[in-house]
């Protein structure tokens, strides 16, 4: 069992270490450095030397890589060069920010697609599933960045009872954040619910086609016991999974998201980090998102190995 | 001659197993309008150059922001240019982009996940670990990466989107393999001393191919989903050109007073991208295949 968790936790490593990797050659190979890059048609002379000094170009790439890893272990990603300051300082109150807009989302989120998935399942093919997957299908197809234009025109100013766009500074306190951020929300939670509902759907259908639910259901089981006892622990299980790699996959969403609402988040900073070329952030971005992605998953990982006893003498094979 | 008469009988039951599926798939109603949608956008993107009203890029200064009337059915936009023509023209771009790129994405997926799945092993566990860090890269942060470095032309954003989504389709068609590889088939093509290609493209790719091309349905219309955010976060085509991702994004300042502008391109790619899904999901019924338990990866 510990050991099932460790190799979990190497194989997360292993994948966090190629993914540095791969930032890092990505941004050697492609055309121009960070500093010809970032200072475009000014990279000459002694502004080209500095910023080469500044970032330690003039070392070989190898060297540069270990440098930049360790740094990156110790919690350090380097220094911006658009905001003239270490980047732990621009990335700070950015994550707080978004982790306030994600946890806001996956509170509302999966409570309601829980509830969403169980009333379509039991309720199959009547009219509340009908209603409620034609719904579903909806919001998660159509983009964010179009579910998020429209909440703004019919909520915002068609309506007017909401702000459109969020005006605050990127140290905002919790009280200011919360205020604002209720379109935001559920710009997000509409998509990331509809994709969970559909999951925990099939699922409960799935496990109410079994056979020890019909063996309770010929045991004579009341209905709601047979639900909640025999049929939601073990339709729910399996959702995790698959609700980790959904709300990881969200990550890009959020990205749109908040570009639409001017929400200053870690999104918004991919958005700015990129149209001020500035790759010493888009590094550390592309490994801090990377991490979430890589964290979520483990943590669904290990919940499933907690809560499913068959697993723990099981190894499991992916 | 007999031989040619084998052929042509194999060629008619492909057709007819491809007219069966389409029937099925239009026999329940979400796949009917999911087909109709499809069909209509691909008609509509064929023929449009030939239909439009007005010049796409025709800027008039005394045209500005008009609202919907008989000259211009859908209005006008901030630099006067015809609503009506550039949502009907949007699709065209979007869906050649999207469409090659999925068709690359399903050729090297679906091959390096069957070859994966066959010989499984160092090389297996190798691809599948880069696989990994390559999923748990947001697609939005990698493309953006690429999209500022490379241009935003379209031959930069096809192989681009291609590669980015085709990782995915690694996963389903080394699953899929697995699933094949066990039977009794492949081991009795094994025994009769078939190479691992002649077993690649005999046994196992008639096998796993619905569930790649199932695979490869979905990959279109999320990949339709981040070209157009891309175009919408102007990381995408470059104006003049009408893209409906790109006409949403400069109509949205406006949209107090000008909703049309952002509302014709909004129904344009909603319907497209709902279309897709829901022939996709008809598709995927028809063969048989169950994806609501996946998650979008």
């Amino acid at each position: 069992m510990l050991l099932l968790i460790l190799k979990r936790i190497g194989l997360g490593l292993i994948t966090l270490f190629i993914v540095s990797l791969i930032t890092f050659v990505g941004v050697e190979v492609l055309p121009g450095d960070a500093c010809t890059t970032y200072l475009e048609r000014e990279a000459y002379g002694a502004a080209l030397d500095a910023c080469i000094k500044r970032l330690g170009l003039d070392v070989p790439a190898y060297e540069r890589y270990l440098d930049w890893a360790s740094n990156v272990v110790r919690g350090d990603f380097g220094y911006s060069l658009s905001g003239e300051m270490p980047i732990n300082e621009v990335l700070g109150p950015r994550v707080k920010n978004s982790l306030v807009l994600a946890s806001v989302s996956i509170l509302i989120g999966i409570p309601l697609a829980i509830v969403l998935g169980i009333i379509t399942a039991l309720w199959r093919d009547k009219l509340p599933d009908i209603m409620i997957s034609t719904i579903t299908i909806f919001s998660m197809t159509i983009p964010e960045f179009i579910s998020a234009t429209l909440l703004i025109l019919i909520v915002a100013i068609w309506l007017g009872w909401l702000p459109g766009i969020v005006i605050i500074p990127s140290d905002a306190t919790f009280y200011e954040l919360l205020s604002n951020i209720i379109l935001p929300v559920v710009a997000i939670s509409m998509i990331m619910t509809a994709h969970m509902a559909r999951m925990v759907r099939s699922s409960v259908i799935q496990v109410m086609a079994s056979d020890y639910v019909q063996m309770a259901i010929l045991k004579g089981v009341p209905y709601w016991k047979m639900v909640f006892r025999h049929v939601l622990p073990n339709a729910l299980l399996p959702a995790i999974n698959v609700v980790a790699l959904t709300i990881a996959w969200l990550l890009g969403g959020v990205v749109v998201t908040e570009v639409v609402f001017n929400y200053p988040g870690l999104g918004r900073l991919v958005i700015e980090s990129i149209s001020n070329r500035d790759l010493p952030v888009v590094q550390a971005l592309a490994i801090i998102l990377a991490s979430i992605y890589v964290g979520i998953n483990l943590i669904a990982d290990l919940m499933t190995l907690m809560l499913n006893p068959r697993l723990k003498s099981l190894q499991i094979r992916k | 001659m007999e031989s040619n008469l084998i052929t042509e009988d194999k060629q008619k039951n492909k057709l007819e197993k491809a007219f069966e599926i389409l029937k099925t798939m239009a026999s329940k109603p979400s796949g009917l309008i999911g087909l109709t949608i499809v069909l209509f956008h691909v008609v509509l993107a064929l023929i449009s150059p030939y239909i439009v009203p007005y010049d796409y890029k025709a800027i008039s200064p005394n045209t500005m922001l008009l609202a919907p009337s008989a000259e211009h059915w859908f209005g006008t936009d901030s630099l006067g240019r015809d609503v009506f023509t550039r949502t009907i023209l949007g699709g065209r771009t979007a869906l050649t982009v999207t469409f090659f790129g999925s068709l690359i994405a399903l050729l090297w997926g679906g091959l390096l996940g069957i070859f994966c799945g066959l010989v499984g092993g160092k090389i297996d566990d190798v691809v599948m670990r880069v696989v990994d860090a390559f999923l748990s890269i947001p697609w939005i942060l990698a493309m953006l990466l690429i999209v500022s470095l490379l241009g935003t032309s379209t031959e930069v954003l096809i192989p681009a989107l291609g590669f980015f989504y085709g990782k995915g389709i690694v996963r389903v068609a080394r699953a899929a393999t697995h699933d094949v590889i066990a039977k009794d088939f492949i081991v009795s093509a094994r025994a009769r001393g078939h190479s691992n290609m002649s077993i690649i493209w005999n046994e196992i790719i008639p096998n796993v191919r619905d569930a790649i091309l199932v695979e490869g349905a979905m990959r279109w219309s999320w990949m339709l989903l981040g070209f157009s955010s891309l175009s919408f976060l102007g990381f995408g085509v470059s104006p003049p050109t009408p893209d409906w991702g790109l006409m949403i994004s400069n109509a949205r300042g406006l949209m107090s007073f000008a909703y049309w502008s952002v509302i014709a391109p909004i129904v344009g790619l909603s319907s497209l991208i709902i279309g897709i899904n829901l022939t996709a999901d008809a598709f995927a019924k028809a063969l048989g295949i169950d994806r609501s338990t996946k998650a979008p990866v």
